[in-house]
């Protein structure tokens, strides 16, 4: 029998048809919104009362996103949120490989019980500290500017101990005593041994970061009233609030919202997978 | 801000220990002259801390700080029309629970809650037990199956509330073929929950088949095989050997989707559509969840700071009670099978 001689990881009964179908299956219902979102996006709104509903892409595309450019400065928001998401990926990336290399391979004082810190904060619901928020940000007299969205996000939890988790695996210990014999100073080891070392795990935390500070939505709404300092995500709801919804107008704006991620994912999807199943399996 | 789950469980990290290395190689001791010693010494019992500085100092200043200034906040008539915040006591929570609104906000998320998270980790077991056989296209299935997960909230609630649109949508076109007839998604409470669960279920199904396909991954395979050899069924290989093995994962997703859940706010603010309805969560309220009330008294009715706050205070609380007893209900797990 062969299932007998299967290496391990791999179940001892293979996949039949109707494992296939059923994974195609829930491939079709995950794609199609996306797709259908830019049906919507290429027609004119007349044909969206159409029997049966268009299935196919329209030639309406390029006038909606005129229409979306020329209802909210949408220019604007996407600039905005590319400045917000760096900003916080850079900070969230370079804080998170400090702690991380500090967790990872120096011994100190306290580390285990900062360490567990770490990780209990991971589950604390921020969300529900806007109300203070909002006054230290009315104190500061950050309200309405990026600085208000993007220093809550500066640093968190999850790059922290995301960051530990890789070190320690991925940096040789050996090779930062080697350096240690050379008569280099920790900050030389983090810049010369640590940073090229944790390359592939910033690049995923980078991206996940990315991905979370640009869908942000809650906090921007609360704390940007101007509309030219608007994040996308605010300007998509902005675009929905209208009084009547013009559908094809607001999942223009969702498309080129979602487009430029899209792309990502795709072409460093696998490295994402790779990351986030790297964050659950050390259990 | 962020409220996505990050992964996870934890435990093996906190027992491991860098070996400790504080005395320098004999040789360096002898090269260098005592200054430089004394220097490299500080280097090594300072750098650490200034390392995890950063990210405590942050992180208390931004997250934990509004936290629990909030329950200060809480105890305030305190709104941003009036400088002055006199000390009221539990007023403000006393006003809350009188109010049938909040209760009513209370039950539309758990009712969210249940319907969006249930089938949704059931789901996501289930697939990540298809992903974890030897499979062609892996990583085909993988990236399509987190493929939604790339996708904002607002992204999301905006593309279902036109698929779930009383006149033009998609599915209430299906509906109607199969003679069943249209239904006004936005105007039932049965049928506006649903909608607002199947959005959550879209798009973090597949984020959570990944973890639990990753745990899977880990469960030694010759478990498997001595169980296959007994004569065990796929579906009896799941539920006796992968669900006690994956356990802590579960109670991580349980834990996390709680969290998410019981903060649900964009999907409902979104699904209202415009003016009035997007802050009560429709015309009767049939789906304001408690960040939507929250919102409504916080931020667009006169500013209510101190209310909001209350009502902050009395959601973490839920959501530790929450969390709590998920833990103990899905920690029987191994016991009740």
């Amino acid at each position: 029998m062969s299932a007998v001689r299967l290496g391990h990881r791999v179940r001892g009964y293979r996949p039949g048809r109707l494992a296939y179908l059923t994974l195609l299956a829930v491939l079709f219902f995950s794609g199609f919104p996306l797709y259908f979102s830019l049906i919507v996006a290429s027609q004119d709104n007349s044909a969206l009362g159409r029997i049966p509903p268009p299935l196919l892409p329209g030639s309406n595309l390029l006038a909606n996103i005129r229409r979306v450019f020329d209802t909210v400065p949408f220019e604007a928001a996407l600039l905005n949120s590319a400045i917000v998401a760096s900003t916080i990926t850079l900070s969230v990336v370079l804080f998170a490989t400090l702690a991380g290399f500090a967790f990872a391979k120096l011994a100190f004082r306290g580390r285990t019980v900062l360490l567990l810190l770490v990780v209990a904060t991971m589950m604390v619901p921020t969300q529900l500290g806007v109300v203070p928020l909002y006054l230290m940000m009315t104190e500061l007299g950050w309200t309405d500017t990026l600085p208000a969205v993007i220093v809550p996000g500066l640093v968190n939890a999850f790059g922290v101990f995301f960051m530990t988790q890789y070190l320690r695996e991925a940096l040789p210990t050996e090779l930062l005593d080697a350096g240690r014999i050379d008569g280099a100073a920790t900050h030389r080891l983090f810049w010369h041994v640590v940073l090229p070392a944790a390359r592939p795990a910033a690049a995923v935390l980078g991206m996940l970061t990315f991905l979370t500070a640009w869908n942000d939505y809650f906090w921007p709404l609360i704390v940007l009233s101007s509309p030219e300092n608007y994040t996308v995500q605010v300007a998509l709801s902005n675009l929905r609030s209208g009084y009547i919804t013009d559908y094809s107008l607001v999942l223009t704006g969702t498309v080129l919202a979602t487009v430029p991620l899209l792309v990502v994912f795709v072409v460093l999807g696998k490295q994402i997978i790779g990351g986030i199943m790297q964050g659950a399996v050390k259990g | 801000m962020t409220t996505a789950p990050p992964t996870g469980p934890v435990g093996s990290i906190l027992e491991h220990s860098p070996r400790p290395v504080d005395q320098p190689p004999g040789e360096l001791r002898d090269r260098r002259g005592p200054g430089r010693w004394r220097l490299w010494r500080l280097d090594r019992a300072v750098s650490p801390y200034l390392y995890v500085t950063p990210f405590f100092l942050l992180f208390a200043a931004f997250g934990l700080f509004p936290l629990g200034y909030t329950a200060w906040v809480s105890m305030h008539d305190w709104s941003l029309l009036s400088d002055q915040h006199p000390f009221v006591g539990l007023a403000n929570y006393r006003e809350l629970v009188a109010d049938p609104y909040f209760w009513n906000a209370l039950k539309n998320t758990i009712s969210i809650l249940l319907l969006g998270t249930v089938p949704q980790l059931l789901l996501a077991l289930l697939l990540a037990n298809l992903l974890s056989r030897r499979l062609r296209g892996q990583s085909f299935f993988r990236m399509g199956m987190l493929l939604p997960n790339v996708a904002s909230v607002v992204a999301v609630a905006v593309i279902f509330s036109q698929l779930f649109g009383r006149d033009f949508g998609l599915i209430n076109w299906l509906l109607e073929q199969f003679g069943v007839g249209r239904i006004n998604w936005q105007a039932g409470t049965a049928s506006s929950h649903i909608a607002i669960a199947v959005m959550i279920t879209w798009k973090w199904t597949g984020y959570n088949a990944l973890i639990y396909l990753a745990a899977m991954q880990a469960v030694p395979g010759d478990l498997y095989e001595s169980a296959t050899l007994d004569g065990a069924s796929p579906l009896r290989q799941l539920r006796s050997i992968t669900i006690p093995m994956i356990r802590p994962t579960i109670i991580f997703t349980v834990i996390v989707s709680t969290i998410y859940g019981l903060q649900v706010f964009a999907e409902p603010q979104l699904f209202a559509g415009s003016g009035q309805d997007s802050v009560t969560g429709g015309a009767s309220r049939q789906f304001q969840t408690l960040t939507l009330y929250l919102y409504e008294h916080g931020f667009h009715r006169g500013f209510q700071f101190g209310y909001a706050a209350a009502t902050a205070w009395v959601m973490f609380g839920i959501i530790v009670l929450a969390a709590a007893a998920n833990y103990l209900l899905v920690r029987r797990i191994r016991s009740t099978t």
